[in-house]
């Protein structure tokens, strides 16, 4: 199967970060990012656990990309997936229990999460195992970063912490920081992607929407 | 039945599935242009919820909880892939059904039911149900409640970014960005439901 256009393996690395990022720009994996980002470690497991999930699984369907029948690849796909994710689950519960129960079922749904579905469908059916490999892990390092940068605004501002060291010594710790409240919970989190979108945006325009109704001018 | 009702509540308002746990947000974002797409979406999810919550709830008591099939094997570390299976499976047979018996629905849903199988918001019915242990008649409710959560969220979301699209939003929020921002603020709104004791 000949790719369609031929890709660098540094050209499939670099890509996710900015200029498709997965969260921001292909809109994959929101539900996860938003709900382990109040604390970095979480947000740091989950990077991890995701990274290697896409990895892995782009880099097993695009081996079997070829004996797949195009009707129940799906299933296949899925199936896949589902196995890894439960040795992710199983290796967390036997490392560090404390994490798995507060990341409960948001571990789970790394299975549903599409940024593992959207890159086996988009990527990994069409191009070699190798660049499939590195495609997944350089998606599943866009999707962590996104989730550490909002991790590292809501922790420092929401708790006065990083990684649980304390940063800004809280008021209720006899520091002088007032902590706010609002980043704490999950509504900020939404807050915080549409202002890094912004961001984004306003450093490659190109990424902007097209306007669906146009304001008339007078 | 007081619980019943009070459990239907809580899963309807106070643990939103799209807005206070942030489940099925891809599908949250990409469907939500207009109100009768939503509402479709919506049906087949509440559709889908309420039959894939029970029937995992009976997978989980009588297959893979712990001295549940045989004594001393505990199976629930096959827990995802089976659960991912039952949702597979009902959403094949719903759609075979649905085309036969009912085609007007199935030409109103057709398009949406097979991607209902990568949705979170069911994945994460199912999970909450086993990790909560609702019993069988609690999962029912909480089946639907939860569906109906989710459908709600996405129909009110959809309505605001009806009007939103003539609205002047700056370049670079506009689209993805401002829709953002709208679920964060619906998001609160939906925390005040919080204190809500039946």
């Amino acid at each position: 199967m000949a790719a369609e256009e031929v890709l660098t393996s540094k050209e499939v690395f670099t890509r996710p970060f900015f200029k498709m990022n997965p969260i921001m720009l292909q809109v994959l994996g929101v539900c996860s990012s938003l709900a382990v980002t109040s604390s970095m470690q979480t947000a740091l497991i989950m990077a991890i656990s995701v990274s290697l999930v896409t990895a892995c699984s782009s880099f097993l369907i695009s081996c079997i990309r070829n004996w797949i029948p195009g009707a129940v690849r799906i299933i296949v796909q899925m199936t896949i997936i589902a196995s890894l994710v439960i040795v992710v689950d199983q290796l967390l519960k036997a490392f560090s229990y404390d994490l798995s129960k507060q990341l409960s079922v948001y571990v789970g749904l790394i299975i549903t999460n599409c940024i593992v579905m959207g890159r086996a469908e988009a990527f990994a059916m069409k191009y070699s195992p190798k660049l499939s490999f590195i495609d997944g892990l350089a998606n599943g390092f866009g999707y962590g970063m996104v989730l550490l940068v909002v991790g590292t605004i809501r922790e420092i501002l929401g708790s006065g912490t990083w990684f649980g060291l304390t940063i800004l010594p809280t008021v209720n710790n006899g520091g002088w920081y007032v902590p706010c409240g609002l980043l704490v919970m999950p509504p900020s989190a939404f807050f915080i992607i549409g202002l890094l979108i912004w961001a984004l945006r306003a450093k490659f325009p190109d990424q902007d929407e097209p306007e669906e109704f146009k304001i008339q001018e007078d | 039945m007081e619980h019943y009702i009070s459990l239907f509540v809580r899963s309807v308002f106070i643990e939103n599935l799209a807005l206070a746990f942030f489940i099925g947000m891809c599908t949250f974002l990409a469907v939500s242009k207009t109100v009768k797409t939503a509402i479709g979406l919506g049906v087949a999810v509440v559709f889908v919820q309420i039959l894939a919550v029970p029937m995992n709830n009976l997978v989980y008591t009588y297959v893979l909880k712990p001295d549940a099939l045989v004594q001393g094997i505990d199976l629930s570390f096959l827990g995802f892939i089976t659960y991912i299976a039952v949702i597979a499976a009902i959403v094949q047979i719903l759609e075979m059904i649905l085309d036969k018996y009912f085609p007007a629905l199935y030409n109103t849903l057709g398009i949406f039911l097979p991607l209902i199988t990568v949705n979170c918001a069911i994945f994460a019915g199912v999970s909450f149900m086993v990790q909560r242990e609702y019993d069988f008649a609690e999962s029912v409710v909480y089946g639907f409640g939860s569906g109906l959560s989710w459908a709600l969220a996405l129909v009110l979301m959809a309505a605001i970014r009806e009007r939103l699209k003539y609205s002047d939003v700056p370049a670079g929020l506009r689209g993805l960005g401002i829709t953002f921002i709208t679920a964060g603020l619906m998001a609160i709104a939906f925390m005040s439901f919080s204190g809500i004791q039946i």
